[in-house]
């Protein structure tokens, strides 16, 4: 039987958004209370099993009386508060950032990214040819995953997943500073040096495609990656007895990726090296 | 936590600088050789997370006694302190005066920072680069803190003990002197020489400056020393803050925020233990009025921190000072020290039943660092990031207990406030701006220095004091984050709120005076770099809009008018955006100086 944790019970707060009255329950964030009202708020840095960094400045609302934007993703609603989700001010902010972002760093497999650039009128290349990229060359230092840090907006989620929050291996950390801060193990070695243990929690969480699947990085290299081809199997993993949801992503009959679904109260999302990497031998038919 | 080591090993040279401030490991657990016992138990890293805090003065140990931070000397200290060397490597690098590769022991920094800027630091930097040896590595650094003495140099010489000089005003031989010898180098101008008025009559918080020995516990009792503490206690806590409440008391440090409402809030506190930070890492370009105080008259920050952490029930304070003043640091370490041994730090503070110590940390070169909740991740031994507000430091501060963090100058107002009573001290200054304020002129004046003036004075009285010299071309208040004014613009008064009403601001006290002689797109290109290399990298507004100011203020550097306008609007909107959504006040205010500069000196029009 299945216990689905109710949790203590939470009162409800009210405030508006946008004119409109919204009630949530106490602890619940601003994102949570747009999304409840259907508005939708850009995010990248947010995910749904980490804690909030607010380091993209993407999800940015007015609220009436704080003299900057606040992250929609970490501002817990108060009750009374004022707050516009729209509006010319936050239209430029978000603007700006996904200008900023945009003409620093490959955001080519980044999900909806494209949509929210024609949605706010972004326009990166106003900055010209000569401003700083990233620039890195994808790294290949591993079979399981690679790390293309051209890619990678500095959200932290792989840091979180890694440490604290899931993993606890703590095999990466953001190193350096400013805009020449990257993603790094200790003195920037492969990853075949470092306390990595290959679980792939940091591919799970990355929002942009910098750290993908080794499989996923060929087969985007050679052209054969469709995703609209794809279909999804859920199972259970038969490694270990702690019997971790997955879901199959198959292309052509052939696995092409593994994850767990984010809302699965064993995994939350997370996997081991063998229960994400190890799917050969099922098609081993040989 | 499963930490995972490499395989290089620390030189003894690194394993005892580490163990000088550790102590020698006690198991293989904590680095030591592995023993018959180690296989039996393991002990040590819960213990030894709880020390992460001296992961900062660990990396210093090795930097100071090296030069440079090895991957074997990192790894030793990892192990030492239980934190995955990732991590620590992204500490390490996120300091501008570490390094994790291998340079010449001695580095000499060479300031080319605003003032600097202005009296030849372009000159001084090519001299020096040319003339030193492969044994110096040349650094051009932000802002020293020596602005009074501009251009200025400091040569760190790793070593046991660590080495440091410092030449100012440099000339090039001077400079290379300090580098190459700053053992023999002439001993530093007296911080008296930074205060003209030193002596005068009717100073309060620089009276003691170049009056009493900075060394001598006794000197600063007979001129005053430890009056405030012992009202402080006849009052009680509640009594000390309502007086800092009567008195109009804000902080000095650019933000103003009332200082008494800041320790009711964390005197009030469930949650113990409080915490007592005092900032004195003081970076902004163009201020060194923390310096002074601190090297002048360093009992009385000590007293004055006492009194601070009486009222708010902390019993240990730290003192995060910046790490380009070695000076400072040794008066203060001096200080603390001879309180210590007499009484007036420890277990029974002059045997009134209370206890407070503090402790000494310092800064590797990070100006992000001043701010707030990026000095607590700093103290703390993680990179000096600015958390997000709310909560705030009364609430949850250093090692997530409520926190009260105060400037220099806010804390030594304290002494006279209890002194003279909080309604005499209200009595100066204007209404809203009560108390002595301390301005740190710099520039094209004939006497750079601190300044104590009361609150309501004019820049243009200010700047007479300090004999401001012809062809006055502007004048930054404030510092990289503060704004210009204009010659015209003399009359402002020097309070909070004239300041606002005039639309610029009054920050840390920076008054920074430029003739014509250096391009004003120079001054406005280099504040742009300094706040590119200081952004921490976290926010996206900041961490990429600062590149992109830089990048359009040189492709406008020798433009003006319609050739100047498409990156003009383009600064403007990447400014506004920074200011909207930028996490902290670096990225807020880090396109204020060259707004101003357009708006209001009319730069590339």
């Amino acid at each position: 039987m299945t216990v689905t944790p109710l949790g203590i019970p939470r009162r409800l707060l009210e405030f508006t958004i946008d004119g409109e009255v919204a009630r949530v329950p106490e602890g619940s964030t601003i994102l949570d209370a747009c999304r409840a009202a259907g508005k939708d708020v850009p995010t990248l840095c947010e995910g749904d099993t980490l804690r909030p960094k607010n380091a993209c400045r993407v999800c940015v609302v007015e609220v009436e009386g704080a003299r900057t934007l606040v992250p929609a993703c970490s501002r817990k609603a108060e009750p009374g508060m004022v707050v516009r989700s729209g509006g010319e001010r936050v239209r430029h902010s978000r603007r700006i950032v996904l200008e900023l972002l945009a003409s620093s760093v490959d955001l080519s497999t980044t999900p909806r990214v494209a949509g929210w650039l024609k949605e706010y009128e972004a326009k990166p290349d106003r900055f010209g040819p000569a401003a700083a990229r990233l620039d890195e060359e994808p790294r290949v230092d591993n079979d399981l995953y690679v790390r293309d840090y051209g890619k990678c907006i500095l959200c932290y989620k792989c840091v979180d997943a890694c440490g604290d929050q899931w993993q606890n291996s703590f095999a990466i950390s953001v190193a350096g500073r400013g805009f020449g801060a990257r993603i790094a193990v200790e003195h920037d070695a492969p990853l075949t040096d470092s306390a990595c243990v290959y679980c792939g929690n940091c591919v799970e969480v990355c929002p942009t495609g910098a750290l993908s699947p080794k499989r996923e990085f060929d087969m985007r290299a050679a052209g054969t990656w469709d995703e609209s081809r794809q279909t999804e199997t859920t199972t259970v993993c038969a490694y270990c007895g702690v019997g971790c949801t997955l879901t199959l992503h198959v292309q052509d009959n052939e696995i092409v990726g593994v994850t767990s679904p984010h809302d699965n109260p064993v995994t939350h999302g997370n996997l081991c090296i063998k229960g994400r990497f190890g799917y050969q031998h099922v098609q081993n038919r040989g | 936590m499963d930490l995972h080591f490499g395989d290089s090993k620390p030189t003894d040279e690194e394993r005892a600088a580490v163990d000088a401030l550790l102590g020698p490991p006690e198991s293989s657990w904590e680095g030591a050789d592995r023993t018959d016992a180690d296989l039996r138990w393991a002990r040590g890293g819960r213990a030894a997370r709880d020390r992460r805090d001296l992961l900062l003065p660990g990396l210093h140990a090795v930097n100071d006694r090296i030069g440079w931070i090895s991957e074997g000397a990192l790894g030793y200290l990892c192990r030492r302190l239980t934190v995955p060397p990732a991590e620590a490597y992204g500490v390490a690098t996120f300091y501008a005066m570490f390094s994790v590769e291998p340079r010449p022991a001695t580095v000499l920094h060479v300031c080319t920072d605003l003032a600097c800027t202005a009296a030849g630091a372009a000159g001084l930097c090519a001299g020096v680069e040319k003339g030193a040896g492969p044994g110096v590595h040349v650094e051009r650094s932000p802002c020293l803190g020596l602005c009074e003495r501009a251009p200025a140099a400091l040569a760190i010489r790793a070593g046991d003990p660590v080495r440091t000089a410092v030449a100012a005003p440099a000339t090039v031989t001077a400079a290379l002197l300090a580098a190459t010898a700053p053992d023999s180098a002439p001993e530093e101008d007296p911080p008296a020489l930074a205060v003209p008025q030193a002596g005068q009559e009717g100073l309060t918080l620089l009276r003691r400056v170049g009056v009493v020995d900075p060394a001598s516990l006794d000197d600063y009792r007979a001129n005053g020393g430890y009056t405030a503490l012992r009202h402080a206690f006849a009052l009680g806590p509640a009594g000390v803050i309502r007086e800092v409440t009567d008195s109009g008391l804000v902080g000095r440090g650019g933000a103003a925020f009332p200082t008494g409402r800041k320790w009711q809030a964390t005197a009030s506190r469930p949650e113990q233990p409080h915490h007592l930070v005092c900032n004195a890492d003081e970076s902004e370009p163009g201020t060194f009025k923390d310096r002074v105080l601190m090297e002048g008259d360093p009992y009385s920050l000590v007293e004055a921190m006492t009194i601070a952490a009486y009222a708010i029930g902390a019993h240990r304070g730290h003192l995060y000072l910046r790490g380009e003043y070695p000076r400072a640091l040794a008066r203060m370490e001096h200080a603390v020290a001879q309180a210590r041994a007499r009484g007036f730090l420890g277990a029974d503070v002059l045997g009134q039943g209370f206890a407070f110590d503090i402790e000494i940390r310092r800064g590797a070169g990070a100006y992000i660092c001043g701010e707030e909740t990026a000095l607590f991740n700093s103290i703390e031994g993680y990179r000096g990031e600015p958390r997000s507000k709310p909560p705030f430091p009364v609430e949850q501060g250093l090692f997530g207990r409520p926190t009260v963090e105060n400037n220099v100058e806010t804390l030594v107002n304290v002494l006279p406030i209890l002194t003279m009573g909080a309604p005499a001290y209200a009595a100066i200054g204007t209404e809203r701006s009560t108390g002595p304020k301390l301005f740190c002129v710099s520039g094209s004046v004939d006497r750079p220095g601190v300044y104590e003036l009361p609150f309501g004075a004019t820049l243009g009285e200010l700047l007479q004091l300090a004999g401001v010299r012809e062809n006055l071309r502007a004048v930054l208040l404030g510092g990289a984050a503060g704004g210009f004014v204009r010659p015209d613009e003399l009359g402002i008064p020097l309070t909070f709120e004239g300041t606002r009403e005039a639309g610029t601001t009054l920050g840390s006290g920076v008054v920074m005076a430029f003739d014509d002689s250096v391009p004003l797109p120079e001054l406005l290109l280099r504040i742009a770099r300094f706040f590119r290399d200081e952004s921490c990298g976290q926010c996206v507004p900041c961490r990429v809009g600062t590149v992109r100011q830089e990048e359009a203020l040189h492709r406008i550097v020798a433009r003006t008018g319609a050739d100047a306008a498409g990156d003009v609007a383009l600064l403007r909107e990447v400014g506004r955006a920074m200011r909207d959504a930028s996490i902290c006040g670096l990225g807020q205010t880090a396109w204020n100086a060259v707004e101003s500069a357009i708006d209001r000196l009319g730069a590339y029009r």
